[in-house]
């Protein structure tokens, strides 16, 4: 990622650019090893069986990944400032109903109001959530959690049983789902876009570096004159607006909404970012590795079905790949640590 | 209350009148007045706990006064937060580290001040500049992108320095800046405060180290028990007559510890080290005695203390009970030898605050309570009611949560959780902290009753009056290391905070 020009170290640079170097190979071995196991997933499923590289296949590994990339873009902001938002799956039902609700009362309602609903719908949810837990002092795993089971109860009571089929949407909105631009599924690019921008609000705005610094030290962080709060209600609002933009999403690609729409892509979404090697204790990992890790994620679950593995072991291997996640960052983490303290140690000597 | 105000022309750049602060019911601060005018470095000094953080704490907008004002310029202010504070070129080094260890040295220096380039971007470039800029002024050779994790605590220190440096401030304000650092980077830190005074800074400087307050200071604040009790130029003054006022009181009778006879040694402490915390630790202690460690908090002996119970492993050295040496980092064979250990924070290590009073106390004998695995609340109710009437605890049910109970009372029961042991050795870090006076005086009675049963007790306290009332022989710590060892009658407040703060040797005790 980090792939502009280091300027030459100079006389002053002592013992650190070795440390440094060491740091930054090990963020980009972090998401090269993703995309190493993705290429190694892939290859393997195409030996096994062909087909799974067609195009069309391929294609659709794509789509089903773009709406957990987004929300995993989402997730990351909050687990970085050392939180974590449970509600997203809710989130989405909720958001996807509005938007089958609205457009198949009204076909000729423009797209774009459509979308500016979904996304405030979630926006608002993500305000609440962070609301509760930045004035309310409750640790969000509780707040969260909450969210999910009251948000998906108003989904229950505002659909009351009903469900929004595909025949019922305008076409130029289940178009969305379908449609592509320069080959490139449009959805595809909604997503790549979202984790772009996200990614680079992260990586080069003072607001995105702050919620690193929340996550790594909150009393240092307040200390240091960051506005934590306001940051923390900001990540929740824009995690909750990235699930409203999934719900909108999700409608146009599947077209059948019920009150169950989304149920359980919380866990998906975190252990996305996990294996994508966001820290769930706040301060490292980015947005791109979370996205990576919901591809991976994504594919996985594929190949399975593709090379008709059952049911329990697609649960499984999800399973193990996050606790081989979680263990090789501990490993790979504690070596760092023991590394940049070797370093220290010699210069102090 | 302030004695020989310097007076001064120049209007004060910050200045706090009367101003006070409660922690419930804890007068942190009272009378706190302190004016810092363009170019003076004050020092401010006084014993652990006499006040000198929360008054920083208030200047730096971290908590607020209760009452009192706050001018800036001459104009009232109030600030709400950090933010306000470094809005109004205040910049704080606090004594706790507030360093972000997954980032880079230089956003650690800049965070939420980072140079802007085009459309807001934060310009790497001139960021990654300005703090080699820093470092260079500091002297030291440290990669700015490398990150914080991992660093020294000496370094972490010239970070946190460097943030304070990175915004031009006014007035500036260092918590024991000094306390990690070499000699020749002091050196350094105090040619760059020099600096700062030339540019009409004004600079507040807190240390033990007395030398160094003489060394860069001009003027100087005491404190005493949450108020502050002087104000003086540093050419007025004397080291002894600075640490008189910082001491102040008049010693009080309240802890009578019984006269003993002092048996065998029972504790043997043989060149315990801990790289990094504390270097060749030796010492004894024998029955029937009251052995106190004094020192500043951070000289390392909560540490010390961790090491001799096991809950910490030494780098070398080792314990012995009874000449019967112990195995290292096995609190479990340390518990059965015969040690005792009540942590200095009770609500955190020495209690389970939900459970009653009987659970708590009895928890150190729940197998010698318990029948195939069950514990029967009849055993368990008769040895905590026992120790409940020999330790005089106020309490309504012994089946009540211990959250219930005053702190005194608190600490009784983790008394009596260890003395149920029937331990050799007892190792109290800091017993009366946060315990009303009446209540102070009962744990002191029962301390001095156990040693004159028998008992070898090691006492770590930060409280003077405490330390020389009870103990026997006073082993006081600087920096990870042993300065002094000062009988009964040798020991008084000065020539313990003199070893304290690294100055032995200099005045005959």
């Amino acid at each position: 990622m980090n792939v502009e020009a280091t300027p030459a170290p100079g006389p002053a640079v002592g013992e650190g650019a070795g440390a440094r170097r060491l740091t930054e190979w090990v963020f980009r071995v972090r998401e090269l090893g993703i995309i190493a196991a993705l290429a190694l997933l892939i290859a393997v499923t195409a030996i096994l069986e062909p087909r799974f590289i067609e195009s069309d296949s391929l294609r659709n590994l794509a789509l089903n990944a773009s709406i957990f990339a987004i929300l995993a873009a989402g997730q990351t902001l909050v687990i970085i400032t050392r939180n974590v938002d449970l509600s997203v799956g809710s989130v989405l039902g909720l958001s996807a109903f509005l938007a089958g609700d609205l457009l198949s009362g009204n076909q000729d309602l423009a797209l774009p109001v459509v979308f500016v609903l979904g996304i405030a719908l979630g926006a608002a949810c993500g305000l609440l959530n962070g609301v509760l837990v930045t004035w309310g002092r409750v640790p969000a795993l509780v707040v969260t959690l909450g969210t999910l089971y009251a948000f998906r109860g108003i989904a229950f009571l505002w659909t009351d049983g009903r469900q929004v089929n595909a025949e019922t949407l305008p076409d130029a909105f289940l178009n969305l789902g379908t449609d592509s631009v320069l080959g490139v599924p449009f959805l595809v690019l909604i997503a790549l876009v979202v984790v772009l921008a996200v990614g680079q609000w992260l990586r080069d705005y003072r607001a995105g570096r702050e919620l690193y610094a929340i996550g790594s030290n909150p009393e240092g962080a307040r200390l240091a004159g960051v506005r934590s709060d306001r940051r923390v209600l900001s990540a929740f609002v824009l995690a909750g607006a990235l699930a409203g933009l999934g719900g909108v999403l999700f409608t146009a690609r599947f077209g059948t909404v019920d009150a169950t729409a989304g149920t359980g892509y919380e866990l998906t979404v975190i252990a996305a970012a996990v294996v994508g090697g966001v820290a769930i204790f706040g301060g490292t990992g980015s947005v791109y590795g979370a996205a990576l890790g919901a591809l991976l994620l994504g594919t996985i679950t594929s190949s399975l079905i593709v090379l008709r593995v059952e049911a329990f072991w697609q649960q499984a291997s999800i399973g193990a790949l996050l606790l081989l996640a979680i263990a090789l960052d501990r490993f790979v983490g504690l070596r760092v640590d023991a590394a940049l303290r070797r370093r220290s140690s010699r210069r102090a000597a | 209350m302030a004695e020989g105000v310097v007076s001064e022309a120049a209007a004060a750049l910050v200045e706090l009148r009367d101003a006070t602060k409660s922690y419930g019911a804890v007068r942190a601060l009272r009378d706190g007045n302190l004016a810092l005018r363009p170019g003076e470095v004050r020092a401010l000094v006084g014993e652990n706990g006499a006040g000198k953080s929360t008054l920083v704490k208030v200047l730096g907008g971290v908590v607020r006064r209760d009452s009192g004002d706050m001018l800036v310029d001459g104009q009232s202010v109030d600030f709400h937060s950090p933010h306000d504070a470094r809005d109004a070129g205040i910049a704080v080094i606090y004594q706790e580290p507030t360093l972000f260890p997954d980032l880079s040295i230089a956003e650690n220096v800049v965070m939420g001040y980072h140079p802007l380039g085009s459309f807001k971007r934060i310009d790497r470039g001139a960021m990654n500049g300005q703090v080699q800029g820093l470092l260079d002024r500091l002297g030291v050779k440290l990669d700015p992108e490398r990150p914080v994790r991992g660093l020294s605590i000496a370094d972490q220190q010239i970070v946190e320095i460097a943030k304070a440096l990175s915004f031009d401030a006014r007035v500036l304000i260092m918590d024991e800046p000094t306390a990690a650092l070499s000699g020749a980077e002091v050196e350094r830190l105090f040619a760059v405060v020099r600096t700062l005074r030339e540019h009409g800074a004004a600079v507040l400087f807190i240390s033990h180290r007395l030398e160094e307050v003489f060394t860069i200071c001009d003027t100087v604040t005491v404190m005493r028990d949450g108020a502050v009790v002087q104000d003086a130029r540093i050419a007025d003054m004397t080291p002894d007559e600075m640490v008189r006022r910082m001491v102040g009181r008049e010693l009080s009778t309240l802890f009578p510890k019984q006269d003993t006879a002092i048996g065998a040694p029972v504790l043997k402490v043989h060149r315990l080290t801990c790289e990094g915390v504390f270097v060749d630790i030796s010492f004894s202690v024998h029955a029937g005695e009251i052995v106190a460690l004094a020192g500043l908090v951070g000289a390392g002996r909560s540490e010390v203390a961790r090491a001799i119970f096991g809950i910490d492993k030494p780098d070398a050295g080792h314990v012995e009970i009874d000449g019967r040496r112990l195995p290292a980092g096995k609190p479990l064979t340390a518990m059965r030898a015969g040690i005792g250990f009540v942590p200095e924070d009770r609500r955190q290590q020495g209690l389970v605050m939900d459970l009653s009073i009987a659970r708590n106390a009895t928890m150190t004998r729940m197998r010698a309570l318990s029948r195939l695995g069950i514990i029967g609340s009849g055993a368990e109710n008769r040895l905590a009611r026992e120790w409940a009437t020999r330790l005089r605890l106020k309490f309504h049910r012994l089946e009540n949560p211990v959250r219930f109970l005053s702190g005194g009372n608190q600490q009784k029961v983790v008394l009596a959780k260890w003395l149920a042991t029937e331990p050799k050795v007892l190792i109290l870090d800091e017993p009366t902290r946060g315990i009303d006076v009446g209540t102070k005086a009962e744990v002191h009675r029962l301390m001095s009753e156990l040693a004159s049963h028998g008992l070898a007790v090691l006492m770590i306290s930060s409280e003077l009056p405490e330390v020389l009332g009870m103990a026997d022989r006073v082993l006081v710590m600087h920096e990870g290391r042993l300065t002094a060892e000062l009988s009964r009658a040798d020991a008084d407040e000065e020539s313990v905070i003199r070893a304290a703060t690294g100055h032995v040797g200099e005045v005959a005790a």
